[in-house]
């Protein structure tokens, strides 16, 4: 498995998302994870190979580097991207489940009033497959977790990386006296500033991404709000109406007699 | 002696720039002609030409970076001191940025395309054949899809322009150097310090410049096409005036 299948199988769970939703896919993918795959990991392709101490001393430049950098960037940042794209994994599980119980109900409908109906039971099942399901009830509770989960996960590790690297600057020297280093030697990390550079674009990516996430949950909230209260009045909004529209035409068609 | 094969090169980066051609691509029907053109040339000329040939020119950069010193680390600090970002990165960067104002235009047809789905199932037409066909149109580039488009095309040369400055500031003359001199710590004294191939690099970075600006170019008369032909509309909608009909004539002759 790697990242466009992983693209191949959140573009699937993308259908059912927001307009936000779907910007944050793109952003994802194409400041994230291809920023990753093309130039970040080449950049820190020699990061324990060109990192150098001012000692003859086997060992020291091992258990510096260690001391230093107990996970990588690159490995920090692919761990996001797999964590931040999981709880996507979640919607589409839901809508799979929903559209099971739908085929099960439409196959039962079928096999008790015959195949009476102008449309065949396997374009049935493919419309229902191609559906767009609106986001109400049970997948709005799913969706709302799904981008709650993203939100706290992108901000897990944001200051994960904060924390372990001090700050998102790389230095450029770092003295280190660990055992089997003779004394404070200074060791020198590669690529520093470039390393630094892309630190910081990575964060703002994630930044993005956060705020897009932060107006999703907005979004879901006001919908919810103002469903609520045009269903208080007794009005259906303009959605249930065309989803009712298009779910009662199904086994209604297949009532109806040649 | 045992010969070696060739370290077979990464797909992954291969893969990636393929999936971004995929998605890049899909915009391309929405396109004018002259945007056509434009993406072929960052595709074969700037994307292909740094994937196959400039990534090997570069490859070796920081461990061909000799200087004349045995000290430890002073290679290290001299290679950052003169090199803050790789020319690679900074094209891979300048593509990424460049190509994504075309999602801009993207994500406005899916928004009209969904408006018109909405449209035709209110109005009870909900054959999916007609649904279908609202997929496969070709959106006019007219109305608000037009600002759209000019707009992303402004963004697209604000991005290429910006880069290009920022490769004359960091490397001046856009010439690769054979030799720096480089005194920071840990180095015990000025020592001197020499780029592995310098004219390979200044020879790619001249193309990659060169072809910067034919898309600059290619992005302009966009516009300029684009600002003619909405011109040339709003002439022939504003009736048939003497002057509307000459100015018509004028631009059927260009």
């Amino acid at each position: 498995m790697s990242w466009p299948a992983l693209y191949a199988q959140l573009v699937g769970a993308n259908r059912h998302s927001t307009s936000l939703g779907k910007i944050w896919l793109s952003v994802l993918f194409i400041f994230r994870v291809m920023v990753l795959m093309v130039a970040a990991e080449t950049v820190w392709g020699d990061e324990q190979s060109d990192f150098v101490c001012n000692t003859l001393q086997p060992g020291c430049e091992n258990v510096c580097y260690d001391q230093f950098f107990p996970v990588s960037h690159i490995r920090l940042w692919c761990l996001q991207l797999v964590f931040v794209a999981a709880p996507t994994l979640l919607v589409s599980m839901y809508v799979a489940y929903r559209n099971h119980g739908d085929k099960k109900k439409l196959l039962q409908i079928s096999s008790r009033t015959g195949f009476l109906s102008s449309k065949s039971p396997e374009e049935e099942l493919e419309a229902l497959k191609r559906r767009r399901l609106p986001i109400t009830g049970p997948l709005w509770w799913t969706y709302f977790i799904s981008v709650v989960a993203k939100l706290l996960i992108e901000v897990g590790f944001m200051y994960a990386l904060y924390v372990v690297y001090d700050g998102f600057q790389m230095p450029r020297l770092v003295q280190c006296d660990q055992w089997p280093c003779p004394n404070l030697v200074d060791c020198f990390i590669s690529r520093p500033t470039e390393k630094t550079i892309f630190t910081v674009f990575m964060a703002t990516a994630s930044s993005i991404c956060m705020v897009l996430n932060g107006a999703e949950l907005a979004y879901l909230v006001t919908k919810a709000i103002t469903r609520s209260l045009s269903r208080k009045d007794g009005r259906p909004t303009s959605r249930e109406k065309t989803w009712r529209g298009t779910n009662e035409r199904s086994p209604g068609s297949l009532r109806r007699c040649n | 002696m045992p010969l070696t094969p060739p370290a077979e090169p990464d797909p992954e980066p291969k893969m990636n720039w393929a999936s971004f051609y995929a998605v890049i691509s899909g915009v391309n029907r929405h396109s004018t002609g002259i945007g056509r053109i434009w993406l072929s040339v960052l595709f074969i000329f700037r994307i292909l030409v740094l994937v196959v040939a400039a990534e090997s020119v570069w490859g070796d950069e920081k461990s061909g970076f000799t200087c004349n010193t045995q000290q430890p680390g002073c290679n290290s600090v001299c290679y950052d001191h003169f090199f803050p970002i790789s020319h690679i990165r900074l094209w891979a960067l300048q593509l990424i940025l460049v190509s994504t104002p075309a999602l801009l235009v993207a994500m406005h047809v899916a928004h009209r395309r969904h408006v018109d789905k909405r449209i035709y199932k209110l109005s009870g037409r909900t054959n999916p054949k007609d649904l279908e066909q609202i997929k496969s149109q070709k959106m006019k580039i007219t109305g608000a899809l037009w600002w759209t488009y000019v707009i992303s095309l402004f963004f697209r040369v604000i991005f290429e322009v910006t880069f290009m400055y920022l490769f004359y500031m960091i490397y001046p003359g856009y010439k690769m150097i054979r030799l720096v001199k480089c005194d920071s710590y840990p180095c015990p004294n000025t020592v001197d310090c020499f780029v592995s191939r310098p004219t390979e690099k200044t020879v790619f970075t001249v193309f990659m410049l060169a072809v910067s600006g034919v898309c600059i170019l290619l992005n302009i008369a966009e516009v300029v096409f684009l600002v003619g032909k909405a011109c040339s509309k709003h002439l022939h909608d504003a009736g048939d005036t003497s002057m509307g009909a000459w100015i018509q004539q004028k631009l059927r002759l260009l």
